[in-house]
C-alpha cells in the first residue's frame, strides 16, 4: 500500500483558556494544512456574526462553542511535518468537559500540555496530567503559551517548566520537550522568535519532531470478538491487540483452558491471505479442534497466559453523573469481554491537585479518581495494565452510560484452583476447611464443599466447623502444590514456597487438614522429604506413619438442612 | 508494523464487527458514493466475503439519474439485501429545492431516514460520515446515540474511549455507527487505488469536469479537473486546496447548516 509514512496520535491538553485550539488552530494554519473552504468559512462567520478571527474557530466547529469561546467536544485532525504524518486532538480544558478531554485522550501516544505564561499551571492543567497518567500516555510535553503577554521573558518559561516538570514526574510521566511561544502572535510555531533570542531550543514544529514514537509491545493477546459460521468455516474474528500469531501456533483460550492449534488464516480477497499476522490486526482463524468459543475469551500462547481472576486492584476514574459507590452493580467492559461488576472496597482518594489520598471515602463523584478492588460475578481473563495495555483496562457502565474507565494494577491468578490459598504466582488446592458428614442411609462419608472458596493473604478462615476444630496458629503444608500457608490468630498471615517455609513448632496439617505427625525439626523434615519423595512409596503407607486425621478432624453427622 | 491505511483498514473492520455484533437490527447506509462504497467493500471485508447487513437507500428523487442505475447494478451484481426508501408524500405535495434547500433536505433526507428507521425498527445505522468533511462532524463519535426523536444531543455526547463503544441505550433509541469517521478523502482515494474497488464513473473527468462529491442534482456541483482516473485522483487532492463539500449547496445556506441538519438527525 501507499502511505508507508509514520503517524503519531498527539493530544494537546491543559486548563480552560490556556489556548490549547488555538494553538492547533495556528499549527494547522501556518503549516498550509487547512484547506481554503476551512479558513474562508471561519472567516465568514466571523464577519457574520461580528466577531474578531479566532484561530480556534478552525477546530471549534460548534455555535455553541464558537458563542462561548470555549472547546465543549474533542476533535481529531490531520497535519504533517516533513518527518512524519500527526493526528492532533483537541481536548477542552473545562472542567465540566472532562469526560470529553478523556475521550479524545484515550488513544493518544504523547501528549502537549498547554500553560498560560500568565497564569501558570493550574487545576485543570494538573488535573489532565493526572488523566494522561491514568490513560498509560507516557509522555507529555509542556508548551508555555501567549508569551506575549508576559513580555516574552525568559524567567516566566523557566519557572513554567520547573513547576510543570515537577508535577509530570511525580505521576511518572516523562516531562519534555518545553516550548515557550505565542500561537496567538505566530512566535516560534515554525522558525525559532526573534523576540525570544534566550531560547534555544525546539520550535513547536520540531519539538512534535522530536517526540519518538513508540510500538506498542506485549506478547500475544487476541480477544474474542465473535464467531462466525456464514459459510462452512467456523472462524473465530477479532482484533490482535499485542503480538503475532501464525498458521500451526499452539494457542491457550482463556478463562476456558482450552488448547488448540492455529489451522488458517482467514480473509474475503485472494491477496489478503497469509499465514501470519500482527497487531493491531482485524483477523479471523480458524482452529484444529472444533469446540465452543465465545467473545469474551483471549487467546494467547500457553506460555504466556492472562490472568484468570473474578477480582482485582485498579486505578479508577469516574465520568457519571451519579457517584460510583461499592456494592452498587454496573457492568464492566474489559477488550470484549462483559461481565457484571462491583466495587468492593474504595482503597483511597487520589486528589488530583495535590496527588494526596484520603481513606475511608464512601462514594467516587464526577471526575474524581480513586483506586478501588472489583469484584465481579464469573472469572474472567484479563492483564495487569503494565504488562497489556489492551486487556488491561476497562470502563464501568452505569445504567446506559460509560460512567468511568480504569486500568488493572494488581490482579492475581485464581488458575486452576478453584478452593485453596492465593498470593501473586503462588497458588495452593487445599480443602481444609471443607465439612466431612457420615451419610445414615448409605454410611457413606461424604464432604461438602463451601463452593469455590479462595482464601489470600489477610483473610479470615473458618478455624472450626461441624466436624473440624483448629487451632488459632497453625501451619498448612501442601505437598503437591509445594506451598505453605501461616495461619495466625486465625487469619493467612503468609503463603510461600515451600522451600521458604520454616517448621516454627507449631501444628502442620496437609492440603487436607490432616494433622502431620512431627515433634521436632528433625521429624518435620523427615516427613517433608517423605511427602516429596512419594513416588517410591506407597501413599496408603506414608498416611499410616505420617498423618493424623483425628487430630483436628472427626466425622460428623449433617446438619438437618443438609442432605447427603 | 501496518501503514496508515491498513490501520485505518482494521480499525473500520472492527467497528463493524462490534455493530453487528452488540446492536440488534442494524443497517448500512448506502448513498451510491466513494465512502459508502468503500464501506461495502469493508463490510466484506469484515464479514470473510458475506454481507450480513442490510443496505439501505434513502432516495430524494432529485439524485443523479447516472446513481440510480449504478445502484441498482451493484445491488444486482452482488445480490445486496437492498431497501430504498423515499419520503413519497413530501415529493407527491411538490417538495423539492425551490422551496428551500434545507427545508428540502430535512423532507427529503432528514425525515425520509428517520420514518424508515422507524418503520423498520433499526437499532444501528452505519453511516460513512468522516471527520474531515465538516465542522459537526469533525465532533462526532464512533458510537453516536440518537433519541427516539432521531436526535443528535451534540453538546452532551458519551464518553468514548478504548474500543468500548456507546451498546447500552433505551428502547427506541438508535446508534448511528461511523467506521470511516479517523479516514480523510485522500485516504479513501488512495485505499480505493489500492484495493481497486469499482466506483461510479461520476467521479472521473469528462469535458473537464467532474463531481468530488455527489449528491441532488440540482444541489450538487461539479469541479474543474483532468483527473480521468483513480490515481489522478489521488494526484489532485494532494495539491488541491478546495475543501471536498465546495460543490454541495446545503452546506451554505447558513454558518450552521450542516449542524442544524444533523442535530435532528441528517447522517
Amino acid at each position: 500500500m501507499t502511505g508507508e509514512r509514520e503517524t503519531l496520535k498527539i493530544v494537546v491538553t491543559g486548563h480552560v483558556d490556556h489556548g490549547k485550539s488555538t494553538v492547533i488552530g495556528r499549527l494547522l494554519f501556518d503549516t498550509g494544512s487547512l484547506t481554503e473552504g476551512a479558513v474562508e468559512r471561519v472567516r465568514e462567520i466571523a464577519r457574520e456574526k461580528g466577531q474578531r478571527f479566532e484561530f480556534a474557530y478552525l477546530l471549534d466547529a460548534f455555535e455553541e462553542e464558537r458563542k462561548q469561546g470555549i472547546t465543549i467536544d474533542t476533535t481529531r485532525l490531520q497535519f504533517k511535518t516533513e518527518k512524519r504524518d500527526y493526528l492532533i486532538i483537541d481536548a477542552p480544558g473545562h472542567k465540566e468537559f472532562l469526560k470529553n478531554m478523556i475521550s479524545g485522550a484515550s488513544d493518544a501516544e504523547c501528549a502537549f500540555l498547554v500553560v498560560d505564561a500568565g497564569r501558570g499551571v493550574e487545576e485543570q492543567s494538573r488535573r489532565h496530567a493526572h488523566m494522561l497518567a491514568l490513560l498509560g500516555i507516557p509522555r507529555a510535553g509542556v508548551l508555555v503559551n501567549k508569551m506575549d503577554l508576559a513580555d516574552y521573558r525568559e524567567e516566566v518559561f523557566l519557572r513554567i517548566r520547573e513547576e510543570s516538570k515537577a508535577y509530570l514526574e511525580s505521576l511518572e510521566i516523562k516531562a519534555g520537550p518545553f516550548v515557550p511561544l505565542s500561537a496567538l502572535m505566530g512566535e516560534n510555531i515554525l522558525t525559532p522568535s526573534a523576540k525570544m533570542p534566550w531560547f534555544t531550543g525546539h520550535t513547536l514544529v520540531d519539538a512534535l519532531d522530536s517526540i519518538e514514537k513508540i510500538e506498542a509491545g506485549g506478547s500475544l493477546r487476541f480477544p474474542v470478538q465473535d464467531v462466525y459460521k456464514f459459510d462452512e468455516r467456523r472462524i473465530i474474528a477479532g482484533r490482535l491487540e499485542s503480538g503475532t500469531i501464525s498458521e500451526g501456533d499452539e494457542i491457550l483460550l482463556s478463562p476456558g483452558g482450552k488448547i488448540t492449534f492455529v489451522h488458517s488464516l482467514e480473509s474475503f480477497l485472494p491477496k489478503d491471505k497469509k499465514k501470519s499476522a500482527s497487531a493491531p490486526e482485524s483477523i479471523g482463524i480458524t482452529v484444529a479442534d472444533e469446540f465452543y468459543n465465545e467473545r469474551g475469551e483471549i487467546i494467547s500462547s500457553p506460555a504466556d497466559p492472562p490472568i484468570i481472576t473474578d477480582r482485582f486492584q485498579c486505578s479508577l476514574f469516574w465520568m457519571g453523573k451519579r457517584p460510583l459507590a461499592p456494592g452498587r452493580k454496573y457492568k464492566l467492559k474489559i477488550a470484549t469481554v462483559s461481565e457484571e461488576a462491583a466495587v468492593e472496597e474504595i482503597l483511597r482518594l487520589v486528589d488530583s491537585d495535590t496527588l494526596e489520598t484520603v481513606s475511608g471515602a464512601n462514594e467516587v463523584k464526577v471526575n474524581e479518581v480513586a483506586d478501588a478492588l472489583v469484584r465481579l460475578r464469573r472469572p474472567v481473563a484479563l492483564d495487569l495494565f503494565s504488562t497489556h495495555r489492551a486487556t488491561g483496562r476497562f470502563v464501568l457502565v452505569d445504567g446506559y452510560d460509560v460512567s468511568g474507565g480504569g486500568i488493572v494494577t494488581r490482579a492475581e491468578s485464581m488458575a486452576l484452583v478453584k478452593r485453596g490459598f492465593v498470593k501473586g504466582e503462588l497458588s495452593a488446592r487445599s480443602d481444609v476447611f471443607e465439612e466431612y458428614y457420615l451419610s445414615f442411609g448409605t454410611r457413606d462419608v461424604s464432604r461438602k464443599s463451601a463452593g469455590g472458596l479462595l482464601y489470600r493473604v489477610g483473610d479470615r478462615v473458618p478455624l472450626t466447623g461441624d466436624s473440624y476444630s483448629y487451632p488459632e496458629n497453625f501451619d498448612v503444608v501442601v505437598f503437591r502444590d509445594g506451598v505453605a500457608v501461616l495461619i495466625r490468630e486465625g487469619r493467612v498471615y503468609e503463603i510461600l514456597p515451600l522451600g521458604d517455609y520454616e517448621y516454627s513448632g507449631l501444628p502442620v496439617v496437609n492440603g487436607s487438614g490432616y494433622a502431620v505427625s512431627c515433634r521436632s525439626q528433625k521429624e518435620w523434615i523427615h516427613a517433608r522429604d517423605a511427602f516429596l519423595a512419594k513416588g517410591r512409596r506407597n501413599e496408603a503407607e506414608l498416611a499410616q506413619r505420617y498423618l493424623d486425621f483425628n487430630a483436628y478432624r472427626r466425622i460428623a453427622f449433617p446438619q438437618a438442612d443438609f442432605v447427603v | 508494523m501496518l501503514n496508515h491505511l491498513q490501520t485505518l483498514e482494521a480499525q473500520s473492520v472492527y467497528i463493524l464487527r462490534e455493530a453487528y455484533r452488540n446492536l440488534g437490527k442494524l443497517g448500512l447506509l448506502w448513498s451510491i458514493g466513494k465512502d459508502s462504497t468503500v464501506l461495502l467493500w469493508l463490510a466484506r471485508k469484515a464479514f470473510f466475503g458475506h454481507c450480513p447487513i442490510p443496505f439501505i437507500h434513502v432516495d430524494t428523487g432529485y439524485k443523479i439519474p447516472e446513481m440510480i442505475s449504478y445502484r441498482d447494478q451493484v445491488a444486482s451484481d452482488l445480490g445486496l439485501d437492498m431497501i430504498v426508501h423515499q419520503n413519497k408524500e413530501a415529493l407527491a405535495a411538490g417538495m423539492g429545492p425551490d422551496k428551500g434547500r434545507l427545508v428540502c433536505c430535512k423532507a427529503l433526507k432528514t425525515d425520509a431516514l428517520n420514518a424508515m428507521t422507524k418503520e423498520y425498527g433499526f437499532d444501528g445505522l452505519i453511516v460513512g460520515v468522516r471527520r474531515d468533511e465538516e465542522g459537526s462532524r469533525s465532533k462526532e463519535r464512533v458510537f453516536s446515540e440518537r433519541n427516539q426523536d432521531d436526535e443528535w444531543d451534540h453538546t452532551h455526547q458519551q464518553p468514548e474511549l478504548w474500543g468500548q463503544f456507546k451498546t447500552d441505550f433505551p428502547r427506541g433509541h438508535h446508534i448511528r455507527v461511523h467506521p470511516l469517521l479517523e479516514w480523510n478523502e485522500l485516504d479513501v482515494w488512495r485505499y480505493i487505488e489500492y484495493e481497486e474497488i469499482p466506483v461510479i464513473d461520476l467521479y472521473f473527468a469528462k469535458n473537464g469536469e467532474r463531481y468530488r462529491s455527489l449528491g441532488c442534482a440540482p444541489c450538487t456541483g461539479r469541479i474543474k479537473s483532468e483527473a480521468k482516473n483513480v490515481s489522478d485522483i489521488v494526484t489532485e487532492l494532494l495539491t488541491t486546496k478546495t475543501a471536498e463539500r465546495s460543490g454541495r449547496a446545503q452546506d451554505r445556506e447558513d454558518a450552521y447548516a450542516m449542524q442544524k441538519l444533523r442535530r435532528d438527525g441528517y447522517m
